[in-house]
């Protein structure tokens, strides 16, 4: 692959606190290589940044491997930039060539307000986790990982529900600002579960029951959650909330109690 | 939104039954005697009532869901994704149920309205067929069908597949077939619909 450097515009949302109102600020940055990753050209940025005595972009970061799902940027209109199954940190500079103009915007959803720069407050997601995405089980010794024996198909189809990192891509790139997706794995993975079943009815409900409280949008199964979602977590998981949902007011599913 | 919108697709394959008897090309003979049947049939008369209200309710969900999503982002996003994450269409079902409202005024005061003032009045039926062919000589008229014709394709495309996976039914198994059956049917029913206004004007049917 052919290795060069390139330099770039970036246009950055910068946004001193919750309460004020944020505006795009233009930077150069000259001499980007292409292997860098997408956060490495903001490292460079920001160490520049602070060398010319102003004040480095806020971004959220941390593991740089494409697990923790931290990296919250809005890259030319696409959750974690334009590569599939990817977060941010995995976009690398080759995508762009010398002299592009780069836009970067926070996740932008009322339930996750803008606590500076590119930082969003996302605990949203926490307290519907909260609200019911979690089995209740006896303290002790941790039980033997295979003392219950779960069909092979289900285990694996909660393991690709239970790979969502929590990122908020699905809520940032839905026209809606739907948490759908989201709240469809996280039910979904305990769903398929024997572990998960006691909880199950109560659960759905007080998940949903919550997600509604934050103040995202409703779901319209336009799709683009899934186009970029990092982990491929699928709408399928989205049918599968829905007939949970269903299936606990029919039952009648309690709201509060176990 | 799914439930009410199913049964709206339930209607369209009756519409769109009753009226293609049309295309036997006898003079109206089988269509007046279906619209006779469909007009004065006690149990079709209640449904219809029962279809005006699902109409209505498909309209406010619709609008509750629009102000809802408006307000999950107040900030926008000064880039878009555009078409590369999602269809236009799915992202456009407001606007196109709004412009199939504004057909469907404009079709019910045509046909459907005179002639229960008709009946309501003790005049009996009006002959629809003969109001088809008289007001289908217009071609603005036949343009504004066209219109209603083409939103109503589009809204179903999303719309058919949307309501099976709401009511969590468009399972990996049955996605495909949901989809391609949703498709065919956006295609196939809104032609047929189509045909009518287009049949009496070139008088391939008179």
């Amino acid at each position: 692959m052919e290795h060069y450097n390139m330099n770039l515009t970036l246009k950055v949302w910068k946004q001193k606190n919750r309460n004020e109102k944020g505006r795009f600020e233009t930077y150069q940055v000259k001499n980007i290589s292409s292997e860098m990753s997408f956060l490495e050209m903001f490292d460079v940025l920001n160490e520049q940044l602070i060398a010319e005595g102003k004040e480095p972009i806020a971004f959220d970061h941390d593991c740089r491997e494409g697990i923790c799902g931290m990296c919250s940027m809005y890259i030319n209109g696409r959750a974690h930039g334009p590569w599939h199954h990817t977060t941010t940190c995995q976009l690398h500079m080759r995508e762009y060539k010398d002299g592009d103009t780069i836009v970067v915007e926070p996740w932008r959803a009322n339930a996750f307000p803008v606590i500076k720069d590119l930082v969003v407050d996302r605990e949203a997601f926490d307290r519907i986790i909260q609200a019911g995405g979690y089995v209740s089980v006896n303290t002790g010794n941790a039980v033997d990982a295979n003392a219950i024996p779960i069909e092979k198909h289900e285990a694996d189809e909660s393991f690709a529900s239970a790979a969502c990192i929590g990122c908020g891509a699905c809520v940032a790139a839905c026209p809606n600002a739907s948490a759908m997706l989201f709240v469809s794995a996280k039910v979904s993975h305990l769903a398929m579960l024997p572990q998960g079943d006691p909880e199950r009815k109560t659960r759905v409900t007080n998940m949903i029951q919550q997600m509604d409280k934050e103040g995202f949008g409703s779901c319209t199964n336009i799709g683009a959650c899934e186009a970029e979602c990092p982990k491929g977590i699928s709408l399928e998981n989205i049918a599968r909330l829905n007939r949970e949902y269903i299936g606990s007011m029919t039952a009648g599913g309690s709201q509060n109690s176990i | 939104m799914a439930l009410t919108g199913l049964f709206l697709i339930l209607f369209l394959v009756v519409h769109c039954y009753v009226n293609a008897m049309i295309f036997w090309n006898d003079g109206g003979e089988k269509f007046t005697e279906a619209a006779h049947f469909m007009g004065t049939n006690v149990v079709i008369r209640i449904t219809e009532i029962g279809l005006f209200a699902f109409l209505i309710l498909h309209i406010v969900q619709g609008l509750k869901l629009w102000a809802k999503n408006r307000s999950g982002r107040s900030v926008r996003y000064e880039v878009s994704a555009g078409n590369a994450t999602s269809k236009w269409y799915s992202r456009s079902m407001g606007i196109l149920g709004t412009l199939i409202l504004l057909f469907l005024v404009i079709h019910i005061s045509a046909f459907w309205a005179p002639n229960r003032a008709s009946q309501t009045m003790g005049n009996g039926e009006l002959d629809l067929y003969g109001m088809m062919r008289d007001t289908f000589q217009n071609p603005i008229i036949v343009v504004i069908y066209l219109f209603g014709c083409i939103s109503l394709a589009w809204h179903l495309v999303h719309g058919f597949y949307s309501a099976f996976q709401t009511l969590g039914l468009a399972t990996n198994r049955y996605k495909g077939m949901i989809k391609a059956v949703g498709v065919g049917f956006s295609i196939i029913v809104p032609i047929i619909f189509a045909l009518m206004p287009i049949a009496f004007f070139f008088h391939w049917i008179g």
